[in-house]
């Protein structure tokens, strides 16, 4: 054994010889930096002062890694790095195309923001209980899903970020959590065996599951019947995972239950991976077969947003109220999908990349109203515009931004998504966009009327003096809103200046429906 | 099991046992065995000791908490991936060297780091669970 490397082999057959660029390691950095972060906060789990500092500076690095791939990606094309030096598809490879890259950076954002906000809302004990490494290996599982380019690699991180995101929900181990962590972890993982299910029927129809190469191979299978169901079980388990109508109750009954940072980790985070992950494999991988659901999704879309708009307009609790809206905007994106096209699918990404910011950002504005006024009922809120006019025009921006009004970030998505259908000839598809638009706005309005408008609770009489609001303590305050502000000014950029994101998703809708770039820099352009 | 044959026995047994895990760890890269399997070995041997003995005596002895075992595991496991950086090859490259000590040429690999990380990382982890669940049946 200690001879083979003294004879020389030739290893072209099965290796890659070209050396690997430094900037190449910016492919795997995403994944591999929380991890070792993960794990170093995971020995350091007792040094509580340490956890936060070392967690953000590591998610400030992840943000500058992301932001070079999102560079490197546009300028030179879809990019790929296949581990251990095993040609592909017989190695894993990791193929970041701008799809990926964009949800990578604006996720990566996220959690950036939601670690500084988490350092002042966290507890001791929470800390000691590992809340900064679930954080590291979540956000490892989201971008390694974002990455990489093999089936079967994309359940596994799912599967990480799975466990990571049971981990974050049950820290506290408070009653009401452990009930919604029961619902979050069956249906989760119902789906998350459907997809392991799918992935074997795809291995044993075509003998790989690299995506480029199903990709590429697909067009040659001579039988669709078996492709046909294979799509549709993906379809399935993504649309689950997705909180697709009529498998979304799990979402809006756990998301209110742990830390409100921690259901803006996952209002950011983890609903876009099942939106992404069907972008992948329903539009890049099973064209034709998505066309021929496009129809059952474009309805699943219209009723996602539909219920999920009345259920938020049903809602007291302003904490499920915002699981609502998460479910609502998750319908807009399957329209986007549905439709395909170019102005479809840059509608669906730019739609992600907004709700990602936009519904974290509401959900730590949830967090700095129960934190200041110990209610999370609209019936006993009010008086915060009067504590922190600032505060109150922040949530202005993002409750105008999930409304989807101008010039706010989620009038430009819902504008493509519109024009897309009625150019599609799905004028209903269209309407019921609208009309969830009109809807979402009157939920999201209540809020700002009884959180912020009116001077006390109800009962209390119009300038009350008995209603006070505690402020933040004086070291929390500053981070705590900085964060805030982060995606507050994030989302207003997006809704001022969208020309830079709206021409980086038309280029990555055209890299999905027209793959060549994709499978080229698995492959090589050769083949 | 306050039997006193299996307290007396125990410290022996899993003494053997951790010995015989390190070998199947060491053993794993061209035979059968490996980090998954020598660090399921590992924490058996804790299990019975914990059996035995209770579950403190085996938290004294290990001194690292389990999971901070599994931790330093997932670290060193991902750490094998980054000499690929200076071979300029892949993330994840197998990369050999063959330093002789004496007459032995001892084979040391970036796989057999990766593997001594699967192996910290059963062991934090299957430990952890089990001495959970023994001190529960003990309250």
């Amino acid at each position: 054994m200690a001879a083979a490397p003294h004879t020389p082999v030739d290893i072209s057959g099965a290796m890659i010889e070209v050396p690997v660029a430094a900037h190449d390691w910016l492919i795997i950095a995403p994944v591999v930096l929380p991890i070792l972060a993960g794990a170093l906060l995971l020995m350091l789990r007792k040094n509580t002062g340490w956890q936060a500092v070392l967690a953000n500076t590591v998610l400030g690095i992840l943000l500058v890694c992301c932001a070079g791939l999102l560079d490197l990606v546009w300028n030179e094309g879809p990019q790929t790095m296949t581990m251990g030096r095993w040609l592909p598809p017989f190695g894993i490879s990791f193929s970041v195309d701008l799809t990926g890259a964009i949800l990578a950076l604006t996720g990566s954002f996220v959690a950036f923001a939601c670690g500084i906000y988490a350092a002042n809302d966290i507890d001791q004990t929470r800390l000691r209980y590992g809340f900064y490494s679930f954080l590291m290996l979540m956000v490892a599982g989201v971008n390694g899903a974002f990455l990489t380019g093999d089936v079967f690699n994309l359940y596994v991180w799912f599967e990480v970020l799975l466990i990571s995101s049971f981990g974050l929900i049950i820290l506290g181990s408070e009653r009401a959590q452990l009930d919604g962590a029961l619902k979050y972890a069956f249906l989760n993982l119902i789906a998350t065996t459907l997809f392991l299910i799918a992935t074997g029927y795809l291995y044993g129809t075509f003998g790989t599951l690299n995506m480029a190469d199903i990709t590429r191979k697909i067009s040659t299978m001579p039988d669709s019947g078996p492709v046909m169901t294979i799509a549709a079980l993906y379809l399935f388990a993504f649309a689950m995972k997705a909180a697709a109508f009529p498998l979304n109750f799990w979402l809006p009954s756990s998301y209110h239950t742990p830390r409100l940072v921690v259901s803006a980790l996952f209002a950011g985070l983890l609903t876009k991976v099942g939106i992404y992950a069907l972008l992948r494999v329903m539009v890049m991988i099973f064209a034709a077969e998505r066309a021929e659901l496009a129809f059952i999704i474009a309805v699943i879309a219209a009723a996602t947003m539909i219920f999920g708009v009345l259920g938020a307009l049903a809602q007291s609790d302003i904490r499920r109220l915002m699981g609502f809206l998460v479910v609502s905007g998750i319908g807009s994106m399957l329209a986007g999908i549905a439709l395909s096209g170019e102005l479809g699918l840059s509608g669906t990404l730019f739609y992600a990349v907004h709700s990602m910011v936009v519904m974290a950002g509401l959900y730590l504005a949830a967090g700095i109203i129960v934190r200041t006024s110990g209610e999370h009922d609209m019936r006993k809120l009010g008086g915060h515009y009067s504590a922190s006019p600032l505060f109150a025009a922040g949530f202005v921006v993002l409750a105008l931004a999930v409304s989807g009004l101008p010039p706010f970030s989620g009038f430009w998505p819902k504008l493509m998504i519109v024009r897309g259908a009625i150019a599609g000839g799905a004028e209903w598809l269209a309407a019921a966009i609208l009309l969830t638009g009109l809807l979402t706005s009157i939920a999201i309005v209540r809020v700002w009327a009884f959180a912020f408008w009116r001077g006390g609770p109800e009962g209390a009489r119009d300038g009350a003096e008995s209603w006070k609001l505690t402020p933040i303590a004086e070291n929390a305050a500053l981070p705590i809103h900085a964060s805030f502000a982060l995606l507050v000014v994030a989302s207003l950029w997006l809704g001022l200046f969208p020309e830079t994101l709206a021409s980086a998703v038309l280029d990555a809708a055209r890299g999905l429906a027209n793959p060549d770039g994709y499978i080229g820099s698995v492959f090589g352009d050769v083949q | 099991m306050n039997t006193i044959i299996f307290r007396t026995v125990a410290p022996y047994l899993t003494s053997l046992m951790v010995l015989f895990s390190i070998f199947v760890l060491l053993r794993g890269h061209n035979e059968p065995g490996g980090g998954f399997i020598g660090g399921l070995i590992a924490a058996s041997a804790f299990a019975i000791y914990g059996i035995a003995c209770g579950v403190q005596p085996v938290r004294r002895a290990l001194y690292f908490h389990p999971m901070t075992l599994a931790g330093f595991g997932l670290f060193i496991a991902a750490l094998a991936g980054f000499p690929s950086i200076i071979a300029e090859v892949p993330f994840l490259t197998g990369l050999w060297i063959f330093p002789k000590i004496g007459q032995v040429e001892l084979a040391l690999s970036t796989p057999l780091v990766f593997d001594i990380g699967v192996y910290f990382v059963v062991v934090g982890a299957i430990t952890s669970i089990a001495l959970a669940l023994e001190e529960r049946e003990t309250n």
